[in-house]
């Protein structure tokens, strides 16, 4: 049990890095990376909704999809339970932690349209859906915390490369965004040094 | 009623705003699907398929939903017909689904067709609505064809799956793995971005020499 749930984590996080590998999650990660310290709230941000939105979907797949044979239906499913996790998020942080609320404050609402959260439970439920209900609930979660984990990881990292790039002089068609990626592609190239890696 | 000008727009869709290479929307299923023209053109004609119908039902009941609600009216409408998509999908071409996987549920969070449904279906009337997811839909699918054409011609030396290179060519594995991606959609991007800039710099000579296209510039704006 504890190999399978450090082959994960390390898988989750380095292995298959949710945006150098499986490419979940571009769009923030070339939005908010501008700055490292708006690219760690938003990585903080998805660490929290990925993992209660894991639990979630879990949950509704193995007590509502699929005990009233509507698994076909599960785009839909989870899409709102995300979209009303988050909804619902903003509003607790607000009124319990009100200093947390103000940190993610503006990146919340984003994560509703971020790939990163729907790909993470669509995936959970194609590899842990056979599993025991417990057992697939445990690793659902565990998925989901690590996979962001590494998209926080990749984004912090990439803040880090494009602050520096801010006083480069490139040429004029690649300045902003095709520079960004060119970059993302080098740290891409970085990350599959760890896919030869074999585990378990 | 105002006029349409299809040629303008099937213009604006594939160049001057295409909604991958000028408006950088969707990049994770653009970078994900391209490792080759098959997958890239099953990715578009979905990603269109989705698009459009879309497009049409939000601009049938853009009178009926209301204000506060509508971003999750339109999610709720598009996975709808996500879901339809993908089961067709299936049941007709099961390699496709194979080989695209998970992007096809995750055209749902796409932002192009969340963006064109808020910018363009719910201000619109149907027929301009389904023109515009066609001709976003086809500027998307040149986009990703443009770009696997690359990436499958540089890392496996065929297009299509028919060998094309030459025997002695020696296949540039990074160009299919995901760094070779982001790379080619960098150059891709830069590459758009040179010809704006050399158009904006000749507009501006042109500006400067005779005050008349300006006025254009402005009447075309106001059509939109």
């Amino acid at each position: 049990m504890f190999t399978e749930i450090l082959v994960l984590m390390l898988s989750a996080v380095l292995i298959e890095n949710f945006i150098f590998s499986r490419f979940m999650g571009c769009c923030p990660f070339l939005g908010v990376s501008e700055k490292p310290d708006t690219a760690l709230g938003m990585g903080c941000a998805v660490i929290f909704v990925m993992t209660l939105a894991s639990a979630a979907c879990n949950l509704v797949y193995n007590f509502i999809l699929v005990p009233f044979n509507l698994e076909y239906l599960y785009t839909i499913a989870f899409i709102l339970v995300i979209a009303s996790l988050v909804q619902f998020i903003e509003m607790f942080l607000r009124k319990v932690v009100p200093s947390l609320y103000n940190a993610l404050g503006i990146y919340l609402p984003l994560i509703t349209t971020n790939c990163a959260v729907l790909g993470a439970v669509i995936l959970n439920m194609q590899k842990y859906s056979d599993m025991a209900k417990g057992q697939s609930l445990l690793f659902s979660v565990l998925f989901g915390f690590f996979a962001a984990v590494g998209f926080t990881l990749a984004i912090v990292i990439f803040a880090g490369v494009r602050a520096r790039m801010e006083y480069s002089e490139p040429p004029k068609s690649f300045r902003g965004m095709p520079l960004a990626l060119v970059a993302a592609g080098l740290i891409a190239m970085a990350f599959s040094g760890f896919s030869g890696t074999t585990l378990g | 009623m105002k006029k349409i000008n299809f040629k303008q727009m099937l213009l604006d869709g594939i160049l001057y705003k295409n909604p991958v290479l000028i408006q950088l929307l969707g990049l994770c299923s653009v970078l994900a699907v391209t490792t080759s023209i098959e997958n890239g053109l099953g990715m578009g004609a979905a990603v269109t398929a989705v698009l459009v119908c879309s497009n049409l039902l939000i601009s049938l009941l853009r009178k009926f939903i209301p204000k506060e609600v509508r971003i999750a009216a339109y999610i709720v409408i598009i996975s709808g017909f996500v879901t339809m998509v993908e089961l067709i999908i299936k049941a007709y071409l099961p390699a496709l689904d194979k080989s695209l996987g998970v992007f096809i549920p995750l055209i749902v969070v796409n932002c192009i067709i969340l963006a064109r449904a808020e910018a363009f279906a719910s201000k619109n009337k149907p027929i301009p609505a389904i023109l515009d997811g066609i001709v976003m839909g086809i500027g998307y699918t040149i986009a990703l064809i443009a770009i696997s054409f690359i990436r499958e011609l540089l890392g496996a030396g065929t297009l299509f799956g028919i060998q094309v290179m030459p025997d002695g060519f020696q296949p540039m594995l990074m160009a299919i793995l995901p760094p070779g991606g982001f790379i080619v959609l960098g150059c891709l991007i830069a590459l758009m971005q040179k010809f704006t800039l050399a158009k904006e710099e000749k507009a501006l000579k042109a500006k400067s020499a005779d005050t008349t296209p300006e006025i254009e510039i402005k009447a075309e704006e106001g059509n939109e």
